[in-house]
C-alpha cells in the first residue's frame, strides 16, 4: 500500500502534559481510515498537528513523501490536507456559497489591483469560483441552501457545509472531525454514502475521527485505536473490536466515569 | 443558474438603481452652479471624509482590525505631496505615486508588528504609532518643525489651475466616487472575501488555505492608500499643512465615522462620514455648546442603533 500521510514518532505537550505519545500512524492512497479513542485520548490533537495547528515536540508528518511539521496551516491546505471541525467553525454570518468560495482562495490568485480594475482574468476567476462552489454544495446534497446564511442553516445542513468548504480545496486527504456528530441516523447512512463519494468518485483520502462505533466499522478499512496520546491497537474493523486492550480502554474508562 | 445567482453575481445592479446613481451624481456635480463657497467648502470636505472613511473601513469594517492611527497614513499622504513639490521642486502629480509607495510602507510597519496581537494591544499599537508620526514630522526638519509646511503650489490638470474650493469640491467629490467604486469591488472579490473569512473565524479561514497574516497586512496597505491619496490632494487644496491636522483626535473622528455609520457596510460608512462633517456644522448657531450637542447626538445614536445607522447584516 502506497502511504499517502505517514506519521512517526508524534509526541505532543502541553506543559508538563503528555498529550500524544510517539504516535505512528499512515493512510494509504485511496483508503478510509479511522482515528478512534476514548473522551480526551489525543485524537482531535492528532488532526491539529497534522494541519499545522499545534506543533509537535518531536515526529515527523509527511503528505505524499513531503514532510510538512513546521508548516503554517494555510500552507499545508494548499498542499493537499483538508479538514472540518469538531466543533463547527463556519462563517456564520456569511451565506453558504460564500462558506463553500473560501476553500477556493487556496487555489486561485486575483489580488486586490485586479479587483480594483475588475480585470478579465479577475472576471473569469470570479465567475470559475461561484460556479465551483455551487458544484460543491450540490455534491453534498445541499445546492438549494446557497443563499442562506450558514448560521441559520439545520445542524445537518450546516455539517455538510463545511464538507463541501473543505472540498473545495481540492485535497487529496480529507480529515473530519466528528463528522457524525449531532446527526439523526438517516443523516449518518447519507454520511457512509457521501464518504464512500469522496474516495470512489473524486479519488480522496479519508481520515476520520468518530465515536459512533457502527459508522466506524461500517465504513472505515483500516482502524486506529488511541488512548492517553498512544496507539493501543490497529488493523481492520474485526481485529480492533475484538482486541483485549481496546474493550479495556473503553470499558476501563466507561467505569472510571461511574 | 438560479435566479439568486444572477443577482449575486454583480452585487445589485439593476437598472433603476443604475439610473438613481447618475441622477444622484448629476445632481452632486452640479452644486456648484448655484451653492455658495460655504456650502462648497463643507461638502468637498464631506467627500473628502468619505474617502478617509472608506479606508479606514477596510481595516475596521472587511477585515474586522483595530486602528486607532490612521490619521498617521493620512499625514503620510499630506507630507509627501508637500515635500515632493516644496524641498524637491516636483509636479504634484509625481506625490501621488509616491506617496502610494510611502503608504504601503507605512502600511507594513503598522500592519506588521500588530498582527500577531490580540485586539487590546492592537489598540495601544496603533495609536503609538499614529503618535509617532505625528511626532517626527513635528520634529524633523524636512516637514517643517511644529509649523509645517506653508506654501504648497496647487496643481494643474490639462492646463487648468486648480484654484478655486469649485475645483476641490469636484476633485474630492472625484475621489470619493472612486472610493466607493473601489471599496465595493474589493469587497466582492476574492481579497475582500478573505477579509470577511479572517474577521469571522481566522482558524477555520487558515484551515481553509488563507494566509491570514498577508490577508490583514493588504487591510492595512489597502486602507493607508486610500488615506494617502487623501492626504496627498488635502495638501493641495490647504496650501498649508501642520502636525495639528494629524492628531489622534483626526483618527477617532474617522473611525467614529465609520463606526456610527455601520462598519463594513459602504452606504453606512457614507452616511457616517457625512454625519461627522455635517452635523457640527448644523449646530454652529448653538456655539460653545455645539460640541456637547454633537457628542450627546452620537451617543444617542449609538444607544439606539449600536451596529451604526445603516450597519452590515453582520453581528
Ligand atoms: N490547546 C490545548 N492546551 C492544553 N491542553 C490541550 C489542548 N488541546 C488539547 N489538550 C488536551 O489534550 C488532551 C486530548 O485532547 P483532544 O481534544 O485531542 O482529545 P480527543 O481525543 O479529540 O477527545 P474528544 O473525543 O473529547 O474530542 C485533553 O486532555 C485535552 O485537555
Ligand atoms: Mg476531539
Amino acid at each position: 500500500m502506497d502511504a499517502l500521510l505517514e506519521v512517526s514518532g508524534l509526541s505532543l505537550s502541553f506543559g508538563g502534559l503528555k498529550v500524544l505519545n510517539g504516535l505512528d500512524l499512515a493512510v494509504g492512497k485511496g483508503a478510509i481510515a479511522s482515528l478512534i479513542g476514548p473522551n480526551g485520548a489525543g485524537k482531535t490533537s492528532v488532526f491539529n498537528c497534522l494541519t499545522g495547528f499545534y506543533r509537535p515536540s518531536s515526529g515527523s508528518i509527511r503528505l505524499a513523501g513531503q514532510r510538512i511539521n513546521g508548516l503554517a496551516p494555510h500552507r499545508i491546505t494548499r498542499l493537499g490536507m483538508a479538514r472540518t471541525f469538531q466543533n463547527l467553525r463556519l462563517f456564520r454570518e456569511l451565506s453558504a456559497i460564500e462558506n463553500v468560495m473560501a476553500g477556493r482562495h487556496c487555489r486561485t490568485r486575483a489580488g486586490a489591483l485586479d479587483a480594483i480594475l475588475e480585470t478579465p482574468r479577475h472576471r473569469r476567476e470570479e465567475r470559475a469560483i461561484r460556479a465551483q462552489a455551487e458544484r460543491w454544495l450540490a455534491f453534498v446534497g445541499i445546492p438549494e441552501v446557497s443563499e442562506q446564511m450558514a448560521g441559520t442553516l439545520p445542524y445537518g445542513h450546516q455539517r455538510r457545509v463545511e464538507w463541501a468548504r473543505a472540498l473545495a480545496t481540492e485535497p487529496s486527504l480529507l480529515l473530519l472531525d466528528e463528522p457524525g456528530a449531532g446527526l439523526n441516523s438517516a443523516e449518518k447512512a447519507e454520511l457512509v454514502g457521501l464518504v464512500r463519494r469522496v474516495r470512489d468518485e473524486l479519488d480522496v483520502s479519508v481520515l476520520l475521527i468518530e465515536h459512533d462505533m457502527g459508522l466506524v466499522m461500517q465504513v472505515s478499512e483500516h482502524i486506529t485505536v488511541l488512548d492517553y496520546g498512544r496507539k493501543i491497537a490497529e488493523g481492520d474493523a474485526a481485529a480492533v473490536q475484538s482486541d483485549p486492550r481496546v474493550i479495556e480502554a473503553y470499558l476501563g474508562r466507561e467505569e472510571d466515569a461511574l | 443558474m438560479s435566479e439568486a445567482a444572477v443577482r449575486l453575481g454583480r452585487p445589485g445592479w439593476s437598472i433603476r438603481r443604475a439610473l438613481g446613481v447618475v441622477v444622484l451624481l448629476a445632481a452632486l456635480a452640479a452644486v456648484p452652479g448655484f451653492a455658495n463657497n460655504y456650502y462648497l467648502e463643507v461638502l468637498s470636505e464631506a467627500w473628502f471624509y468619505v474617502l478617509l472613511c472608506l479606508g479606514l473601513n477596510i481595516v475596521v469594517g472587511f477585515a474586522g482590525l483595530l486602528d486607532l492611527g490612521y490619521a498617521a497614513f493620512f499625514a503620510v499622504g499630506a507630507y509627501t505631496a508637500g515635500i515632493v513639490t516644496l524641498r524637491l521642486g516636483l509636479s504634484f502629480w509625481l506625490s501621488l505615486p509616491i506617496s502610494v509607495v510611502a503608504a504601503s510602507i507605512a502600511g507594513v510597519i503598522i500592519g506588521g508588528p500588530t498582527l500577531r496581537l490580540r485586539s487590546d494591544y492592537l489598540a495601544i499599537v496603533t495609536l503609538g504609532f499614529g503618535e509617532m508620526v505625528r511626532i517626527s514630522v513635528r520634529n524633523l526638519a524636512v516637514t517643517g518643525g511644529a509649523s509645517g509646511l506653508v506654501g504648497i503650489e496647487r496643481p494643474t490638470l490639462f492646463g487648468y489651475h486648480l484654484d478655486s474650493i469649485g475645483a476641490y469640491y469636484y476633485v474630492f467629490l472625484l475621489l470619493a466616487v472612486l472610493g466607493v467604486v473601489a471599496s465595493h469591488r474589493l469587497e466582492n472579490s476574492r481579497i475582500g472575501r478573505a477579509w470577511k473569512y479572517v474577521r469571522s473565524d481566522e482558524d477555520a479561514a487558515r484551515a481553509m488555505g488563507i494566509n491570514h497574516a498577508m490577508v490583514k497586512l493588504a487591510a492595512y496597505i489597502l486602507g493607508a492608500i486610500f488615506a494617502a491619496i487623501g492626504g496627498c490632494f488635502y495638501a493641495a487644496k490647504m496650501t498649508a499643512i501642520s502636525p495639528e491636522t494629524f492628531t489622534f483626535n483626526q483618527s477617532l473622528l474617522i473611525l467614529l465615522g465609520v463606526v456610527l455609520g455601520g462598519r463594513g457596510k459602504i452606504p453606512g460608512v457614507i452616511l457616517g462620514a457625512l454625519v461627522i462633517v455635517i452635523f457640527p456644522e448644523l449646530f454652529r448657531d448653538v456655539g460653545s455648546m455645539r460640541m456637547l450637542v454633537f457628542a450627546i447626538s452620537l451617543l444617542l445614536i449609538m444607544l439606539f442603533r449600536p451596529a451604526g445607522i445603516w450597519p452590515e447584516k453582520w453581528r
